[in-house]
């Protein structure tokens, strides 16, 4: 079990076809307190890059970016009345939803935990 | 400030930036009917007194709504505004203050539009309404592209209820014509709103009904919502009237998810058509995709309460281009006079003030019902209704204002295609019994 960065602060960690996808600790720090959260309808197909989904604290709204290519499997319904689970456990309880992969390839061109973690102290 | 304007120069510099050989291609929008063509014949150097005389005598001509027997609604009603409306809405701090970003300083305004969230809400039974739109027909338009919305554009289909007001049908039809949503055709026709149940399919985002409809009609929305429901849509009620809520089930009470009108018979003039007040309510699992300025009340650091503009992160200030909406203005003091007027009647005096509203038209449909040829058609109203007369009804307005009555609106004025002889009659507490026989002597004169 692998989990994969992009530079916008999404996560996808691989479980057989299965991306589950979320974003990073460092991401929901930024953000601050997350008070709402819009996901896709399961069955929704997404490109590398589209917009997933959409995060809103109580500074900002921001999109979500699909760290990969795939076919919504299921979403995260405790986001829906608990949103706070975002800052609790990013990478965990909070994630957001499931891809099925279309292209495992795609992987190959995101960061690994170590890399990630180099690129957010750079920033 | 000193007034720079542009050079030549720098108007060619600008239209080439942007890639427009003419300033007169960025107005193509708008219809080659409506654009002028050269400059309009004014005589030149006329003198104050001139002037001012000049249009004395043009106004003059005016039958002012106030100087006669009046029943005239569709849309835009008469009622008494008490003098305190007018009195508290001229306080400077409220008349010159801008848009509330600034909750330091602007607590006043931002309590006084929480107050009117609150009333809005509670006159149409949602859960949420937004700090006002423009006026009724946009706030229609925007709930339809709201529904559209929430449906994440997989549902391109709008379908407008027959009674809608025609006005409002196309005002959202220019607007969802923009966005690429679908609106089905419709005529303005009395009695067919309940069938609009036929026309919801899978592809159907939202069904906008108004009642009371155009026809003064009150309609049953409950089966409605449950038809639009069992197919994924949202049912928007529509009401131009907010003073018939008083009198009857609120839309929420009846299934509607949104609830959008117009605000301006309560506290606000005729203002000759506007500036109005657009009333947006809707439910609260709906409230992200809203438009507009939402308040909020909240606590300061020291636990005192107080108001901020809340749910901003939608808007475009702080979305960019992924805001909600384009809408970041709301008809603020009108809004004001709206809420300082419902608050001096209180609840009783609102339901009170709906009583005499229907009396009165009670008592004109039953004189204007002994009228030879003259049908009334609407079933069940609260303070207008619709009559088929045996000829014209503009002709019936004339013949009548000619006569010192302003008798209604002919449907045709507000959409030309309509039946000719229907004509919208409204009666408000603003009219006495001798003011309805008035209109009842001059309708009869006018058909004879």
């Amino acid at each position: 079990m692998s989990t994969y960065y992009t530079e916008d602060h999404e996560w996808v960690r691989v479980e057989g076809e299965t991306g589950v996808v979320g974003i990073s600790d460092y991401a929901q720090k930024q953000l601050g307190d997350v008070v709402f959260v819009e996901l896709p309808d399961v069955g929704t197909s997404f490109a590398k890059g589209d917009e997933a989904a959409v995060v809103e604290s109580v500074k900002a709204a921001s999109e979500v970016y699909s760290p990969v290519s795939g076919e919504v499997t299921e979403t995260n319904a405790t986001l829906e009345d608990a949103p706070e689970t975002v800052n609790a456990s990013p990478a965990g309880e909070g994630w957001f939803l499931k891809l099925k992969l279309s292209d495992a390839g795609e992987l190959d061109a995101l960061m690994d935990e170590d890399k990630y973690k180099a690129y957010c102290e750079g920033l | 400030m000193r007034y720079l304007p542009h050079t030549p120069a720098d108007r060619e510099a600008m239209l080439a930036t942007i890639g427009v050989a003419s300033i007169d291609e960025l107005f193509l929008d708008v219809p080659e009917s409506a654009r002028l063509d050269g400059l309009i014949d004014l005589p030149n150097h006329q003198s104050e007194q001139a002037v001012s005389q000049w249009f004395a005598r043009r106004s003059a001509k005016n039958v002012a709504a106030s100087s006669v027997p009046f029943f005239c609604g569709a849309g835009a009603y008469k009622h008494h505004i008490p003098a305190t409306v007018d009195h508290l809405i001229q306080r400077s701090e409220f008349l010159t203050s801008y848009t509330p970003y600034q909750p330091e300083i602007t607590q006043g305004t931002l309590q006084a539009l929480f107050e009117f969230q609150t009333q809005v809400a509670l006159l149409t039974g949602m859960d949420v309404a937004n700090a006002s739109l423009y006026d009724g027909s946009t706030a229609c338009a925007e709930a339809v592209v709201m529904a559209h919305r929430v449906a994440r554009g997989k549902k391109p289909r709008a379908v407008l209820a027959p009674g809608l007001h025609p006005q409002y049908a196309a005002a959202t039809q220019m607007l969802a014509s923009t966005l690429g949503i679908e609106i089905d055709e419709r005529d303005t026709r009395p009695g067919r709103d309940d069938l609009v149940v036929d026309h919801i399919d899978d592809a159907t985002s939202c069904v906008v009904v108004q009642s009371p409809n155009v026809f003064g009609e009150i309609i049953d929305l409950a089966p409605i919502a449950e038809a639009a429901h069992k197919a994924g849509a949202l049912l928007i009620a529509v009401f131009t009237e907010p003073l018939a809520l008083a009198a009857i089930t609120p839309p929420g009470e009846q299934g509607a998810d949104i609830v959008v009108g117009e605000g301006q018979s309560l506290g606000v003039g005729l203002n000759f058509g506007g500036p109005h007040v657009g009333l947006f309510a809707c439910r609260q699992k709906l409230v992200r995709q809203m438009p507009g300025r939402v308040c909020g009340e909240t606590v300061d650091a020291n636990g005192k309460r107080g108001f901020v503009l809340t749910l901003s992160t939608r808007e475009q200030h702080i979305r960019r281009e992924k805001a909600t909406s384009n809408i970041c203005t709301n008809s603020g003091l009108c809004a004001l006079a709206f809420t300082i007027h419902i608050t001096l009647l209180g609840d009783a005096g609102i339901t009170r003030l709906a009583a005499l509203n229907h009396e009165a038209a009670c008592d004109l449909a039953d004189k204007l019902e002994k009228v030879e040829d003259v049908e009334i058609i609407t079933e069940t109203f609260f303070n207008e209704f619709a009559v088929r007369l045996p000829g014209s009804a503009a002709d019936a307005v004339q013949h009548m204002a000619d006569n010192g009555v302003l008798g209604g609106v002919p449907l045709s004025r507000l959409e030309p295609s309509a039946d000719p002889n229907i004509l919208l009659v409204c009666a408000t507490e603003t009219g006495c019994v001798e003011d309805r026989d008035a209109m009842v002597a001059a309708l009869k004169a006018a058909i004879a």
